[in-house]
């Protein structure tokens, strides 16, 4: 194992991080005050309550979910796509270190801001309205397994993004769209019956119904199943990267 | 002496179906400074980059201190710097942290004392804490070497060091090449300058559309392919040349001021005593006389248009 790789990778990243701080940190804090103010006050004071929960809060682990998506895909595929934009990238292909370590490094360093991120916006959201947390270990994991991976699958784009158009079409025009019609502001047994049974081809559902269950103990899908999901596709992201390696995929000539 | 890098049969054909390398065969010794020549698109860049890894080969092996590139991985490249063509290097950060970070990637611990040796022997000490965006083309060159040198490789390739880089700045590169030589570390460099290979390569091979065409001693190269020319300048000019020294095949130079033989500097018995009997004879005065030697770049030249 080349730790020191991987730390000098997780260092690297960190300090890119530290040098976009404002723009990393500050802009997804003040989206979600404004979500706040617009759905959680203005909107949220006509709707009084979903599954018996006040609609300021039951929109918290939604809005966390959304942030922590949309933040781990640009993490992590920024950090990748960069050194390939500026061709130094032939320094970490010709150095002694194995897909595992440089996914420690590179994705380990994306879902960790991902996750401050999450939890600072948990912290911003109980300003604005009363938090309780039912498994508040299970909220945990849920987030740390969410970060890491979408920090994969936005890995696996920043590979596979040949100029930045491509780099943010993906979160603009799936991400993105996935997160809103995944139940960040509804539950989505208050849909038709058709469309609940659309829903379920949507991920987020999955990760926003079992992140809310940590919270407040009810959910849209079984919990269990939203788990085998995400699992499945954290290893389908472990088994694309590693295919990309290996076959120097948009990497190697 | 031990072989620092062996390249077996190496074959590389791009995607796009072009083939780069055709079967090249080349040990590089220990210790030794392997200057490669060749046109653009010669295939320079593509060897280097299979031997380092940012390439995959078609066919044939390569290994680095007897390390496979493949399969031993890890061992090989540690061994190995690279100073790509390109110069590519990360903007936004500072010139002694891009090379600590070089220094980890391979596996290595902190040593601020190595980094600051390495940067004072490229004379980047002072820009230690410059943001590269700041520093100029040559400067940032060198940075791309210090960050080779982080690691203290055995094995350094440097394709096209001296590329846009000033007289003096050319100098001070062959300098730092002869020094880490000095230091045990094998050096293949590609260059477009004959003159750079001339002055500091142990060995030179020639490449030209994807094949070796000669891996040589420079030394023996220039011998081996070197014509000598005598110049002979006379006290009074001569209109033509005498008919008795025919056989000699002299031109005139110089108004009849001088004359010129060329031959094989390599032969048994050059006919240099015999031309200078026969002058006298002639009635010639010699004023002075020098020999000169075909230089690499006429080897070079000569070498790519057979091949063409
Ligand atoms: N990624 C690639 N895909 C397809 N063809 C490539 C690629 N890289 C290089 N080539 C081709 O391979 C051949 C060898 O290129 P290479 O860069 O190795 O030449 P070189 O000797 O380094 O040239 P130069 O002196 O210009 O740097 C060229 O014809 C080039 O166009
Ligand atoms: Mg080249």
């Amino acid at each position: 194992m080349n730790g020191h790789a991987i730390a000098a990778i997780f260092r690297f990243e960190m300090a890119r991080t530290m040098r976009t701080l404002l723009q990393s940190v500050a802009s997804p804090v003040l989206s979600t005050a404004l979500y706040f103010v617009v759905f959680g006050s203005a909107i949220g004071s006509r709707i009084q309550e979903v599954d018996g929960i006040g609609y300021g809060s039951f929109i918290v682990p939604g809005l966390i979910m959304l942030t922590v998506l949309t933040q781990s895909v640009s993490n992590a595929s920024f950090g990748i796509y960069f050194p390939k934009f500026l061709g130094t990238i032939y320094e970490l292909l010709s150095a002694p270190v194995s897909v595992a370590e440089i996914l420690i490094g590179y994705v380990g360093a994306a879902a960790i801001k991902a996750l401050a991120i999450g939890l600072i916006i948990l912290g911003t959201a109980a300003f604005f309205v009363p938090l309780h947390i039912e498994h508040p270990v299970w909220m945990l994991a849920f987030l740390v397994l969410i970060c890491v991976s979408f920090s994969l699958f936005g890995f696996i784009l920043g590979i596979w993004a040949r100029n930045f158009e491509q780099l943010q079409l993906v979160p603009l025009m799936i991400i993105t769209p996935l997160g809103f019609l995944g139940g960040s502001f509804y539950s989505i047994t208050m849909l038709p019956p058709v469309w609940q049974t659309v829903s379920l081809f949507n991920p987020v559902v999955y990760l926003v119904s079992a992140f809310r269950w940590s919270f407040f103990g009810t959910a849209d899908v079984d919990v269990g199943l939203s788990l085998a999901m995400i699992l499945l596709f954290l290893s389908a992201c472990i088994a694309i990267i590693w295919w990309m390696f290996h076959t120097g995929y948009r990497l190697k000539t | 002496m031990a072989i620092a890098v062996s390249i077996q049969h190496l074959t590389k054909v791009y995607a796009s179906g072009l083939t780069a390398l055709r079967d090249v065969s080349l040990d590089i010794q220990e210790g030794e400074i392997l200057a490669l020549l060749g046109p653009n698109g010669a295939g320079k860049t593509t060897l280097i980059s299979t031997v380092c890894g940012l390439t995959t080969p078609t066919s044939g092996t390569v290994t680095v201190g007897g390390h496979d590139i493949i399969r031993d991985f890890r061992a090989s490249r540690r061994l190995v710097g690279l100073v790509p063509q390109e110069l590519n290097i990360e903007p936004f950060e500072r010139v002694q942290n891009t090379v600590r970070f070089s220094r980890g990637l391979f596996g290595y611990p902190d040593d601020p004392a190595h980094i600051e040796a390495v940067l004072r022997q490229l004379s980047l000490w002072d820009k230690r804490d410059t943001r590269i965006l700041e520093l100029s083309g040559g400067m940032k060159r060198r940075v791309i070497i210090a960050k080779a040198l982080s690691h203290e490789p055995r094995v350094l390739f440097l394709d096209e060091p001296t590329a846009g880089v000033d007289v003096d700045l050319r100098k001070g590169m062959w300098e730092i090449v002869r020094a880490l030589k000095n230091q045990g570390v094998t050096i293949i460099l590609t260059t477009h300058y004959i003159d750079e290979a001339e002055a500091i390569a142990d060995r030179v091979g020639v490449i030209n559309n994807g094949q070796l065409l000669l891996v040589e001693d420079k030394a023996t190269l220039m011998r081996r392919m070197g014509r000598k020319r005598l110049h002979i300048e006379l006290n009074h000019p001569v209109d033509r040349v005498p008919e008795a020294l025919d056989r000699y095949r002299l031109t005139r130079d110089d108004d009849g001021r001088s004359l010129l033989f060329d031959y094989d500097a390599n032969s048994e018995a050059p006919d240099v005593a015999a031309l200078l009997h026969d002058l006298k004879e002639a009635g010639l005065v010699l004023r002075d006389l020098h020999t000169s030697q075909s230089s690499l770049e006429e080897i070079f030249v000569t070498l790519v248009r057979e091949e063409a």
